[in-house]
């Protein structure tokens, strides 16, 4: 039997210092660079509160409660652009829910040759991609006139009730959440695609094997199965439509009177800041950056509760 | 019974056959479920060609080489073009990347390879998806306080470098997470094997496993940048506008999506049709972005 070779047969190599240097050098930098996204989130909320401070010890609670808009008086009020947001982004995700699901439904199950559901998940993501400002574009000059009779309609034979008392006059309320429902849909429809995917076959093959048909198989097995992934996508696209600026505000009218109807113009926070930061200065900044402490509010709630929803609610199987 | 004998002809063996009957209830509703699954996906592609019609023909026709080099006209007259407004959006989408790409790479790589998932790492990932879901309006408010408000650079307030780093502040999420997800489907087995022949973590980083997550990281880069050049909120206040040629990274700018936003409010045709122009080009830039996105995760695939 051969002996072991000595064990000085192997040089260890000695790592160099600046070798060492760069190592502990490169995880410092990332270290640092990750760090900055809690830094810049800081100083976002730093930034913004600190900005408001002045019109939170001026106007209070009652900011939120009361609609004026006065300039000249310094009396403000956020309740018109509150109100707007809330209204804009929950009808516009009504609307936008069941097309968004059932296109998801639509693309994920086997209705289809799979080269053509493909393509209507390409189409969806595309518009996706399109800008807010080119849709607001188009919404203004295609889109509002193309519904103008479809909205005249509605005051004529619901004029009664409150939400369509007044005559629609180009920009307004309803044209916005129409506009909205197209930039909410592709991420519902993404979202829930996904999270269809994800469902286990074994889940699908089971309900077929008992009986069911397709769409009991989808009402009673996929969509619960699938329904926490769906629920936070429905609450991210929330926070993306009480937070859509450009397109809103384009078609939306930016008005200062508060009226329930949704054939009269609106306003919303995030236009309220797109038309009115520029040009403001004195206390109308800070009332301004009161509203962006409440925009922010909002969708910080939204945000995170979507992905509570997400972890929480997933279904165990 | 003895198993190898057929089971006699009856009544239960003939209801056992497959037979479809479209008049059962459940299958009428199977029917129109499918039916309005179908309207629905129809609905939802509609917008999608709308939008896409409109902005390739009415920006389309105007698209000439004097559109792209003159700048835009004074109100109330003819002609003109969108060349500032083209420079301006690749001017301010530069700086976001430059800033975003680093930073975004940085934070991604800290988050996959060094992370132990403490509670620092859950922080960071948990404040990169409160960062994504603030709204693009809220980062121009951010920096027009931070930046344009105070002055710092050089006494200017607003400039194409607020702009970019503007941005900036809404790539950064899209970058980490394409990164750090990246990074995640790396085998560990290059991690071992780059460590086992003596390369030292900077080493396997950079040359084994930042290279081998190219594909995705590359995807989410361009798809930010695609945002990022068609996002309008946060430039309002912050880069501005310019009726002129770029003076430089530290006076107002002209992008594409402010000019859209400007000019489709004013009362002017020329002024509208130069706003269909630059959604033209625009949108161009922006779906053969998305596309190339696509096809380098497809190319890779394949």
């Amino acid at each position: 039997m051969r002996s072991a070779p000595p064990i000085d047969a192997f040089t260890l190599r000695r790592r160099p210092p600046q070798e060492k240097l760069i190592d502990i050098g490169f995880r410092q930098l990332t270290l640092v660079l990750a760090a900055s996204v809690g830094i810049i989130l800081l100083a976002i909320f730093l930034t913004v509160f600190s900005g408001a401070r002045e019109a939170m010890a001026t106007f209070g609670f009652k900011f939120l409660t009361t609609s004026a808009w006065d300039p000249v008086n310094e009396q403000y009020g956020a309740l018109i652009a509150i109100y707007g947001t809330l209204v804009t982004a929950i009808l516009s995700l009504l609307i936008a829910i069941p097309i968004g699901l059932g296109t998801a439904i639509f693309i994920t199950e086997d209705l289809l040759p799979s080269k053509l559901r493909e393509a209507i998940g390409l189409m969806v993501e595309l518009l996706a991609a399109i800008p807010s400002v080119v849709l607001g574009l188009w919404a203004i000059f295609v889109m509002e006139p193309a519904i103008r009779p479809f909205l005249n309609l509605l005051h004529t034979t619901l004029g009664w009730t409150p939400f369509f008392s007044t005559a629609p006059q180009g920009s307004g309320t309803a044209p916005a959440i129409l506009i909205l429902v197209v930039m909410v849909l592709p991420i519902i429809t993404a979202i829930s695609r996904d999270a269809l995917n994800q469902v286990p076959i074994e889940l699908r093959q089971g309900a077929y094997g008992v009986g069911t048909t397709r769409w009991g198989a989808i009402f009673n097995v996929i969509l619960p199965a699938a329904v926490s992934s769906i629920m936070g996508g429905v609450m991210l696209s929330l926070g993306r439509a009480m937070g859509e600026t450009m397109a809103v505000t384009m078609i939306i009218g930016n008005s200062l009177n508060f009226s329930v109807s949704l054939l009269a113009p609106g306003n919303t926070i995030a236009s309220m800041l797109a038309n009115q930061f520029g040009e403001a200065d004195g206390i109308q900044v800070s009332a301004l950056m009161y509203a962006a402490v409440v925009l922010m509010v909002l969708t910080f709630v939204v945000n995170v509760l979507a992905q509570w929803i997400v972890r929480r609610l997933s279904l165990r199987y | 019974m003895s198993l190898s004998t057929p089971p006699p002809i009856n009544h239960f063996t003939e209801r056992l056959t497959l037979h479809y009957d479209p008049g059962l209830k459940r299958n009428r509703f199977n029917q129109v479920a499918n039916a309005i699954a179908a309207f629905f996906a129809a609905l939802a592609v509609v917008p999608l060609f709308l939008v896409l019609i409109y902005v390739l023909i009415q920006g389309g026709r105007l698209i000439s080489l004097q559109l792209l080099t003159d700048l835009p006209p004074a109100p109330g007259l003819e002609g003109g073009g969108i060349g500032n407004a083209i420079i301006g959006t690749i001017v301010v989408t530069l700086i976001a990347s430059l800033i975003a790409i680093p930073v975004g790479v940085g934070g991604g790589v800290y988050l996959s390879e060094y992370a132990q998932n403490g509670w620092f790492s859950k922080f960071v990932r948990f404040g990169n998806d409160v960062l994504a879901g603030v709204p693009s309006i809220i980062s121009g408010v951010f920096v027009y306080s931070l930046i344009v408000a105070t002055r710092v650079f050089f006494d200017q307030s607003f400039s194409a470098m607020a702009g970019g780093i503007a941005l900036s502040v809404l790539m950064l999420p899209t970058v980490i997470k394409t990164t750090y997800e990246g990074l995640l489907l790396v085998p560990q087995e290059m991690r071992m094997g780059a460590y086992g022949v003596g390369a030292s973590r900077f080493v396997t980083i950079t040359q084994i496993t930042l290279p081998a997550a190219f594909t995705p990281i590359a995807t989410g880069v361009v798809l930010g940048i695609a945002r990022a050049a068609g996002e309008t909120a946060p430039l309002i206040f912050t880069a501005l506008f310019s009726p002129f040629w770029p003076e430089g990274l530290f006076h107002p700018i002209a992008t594409m999506s402010v000019l859209i936003f400007n000019f489709a409010i004013m009362p002017y045709e020329a002024q509208n049709e130069l706003a269909w122009a630059a959604s033209f080009v625009l949108v161009i830039m922006i779906l053969g972005a998305n596309l190339l996105a696509r096809w380098i995760s497809h190319a890779s695939r394949s």
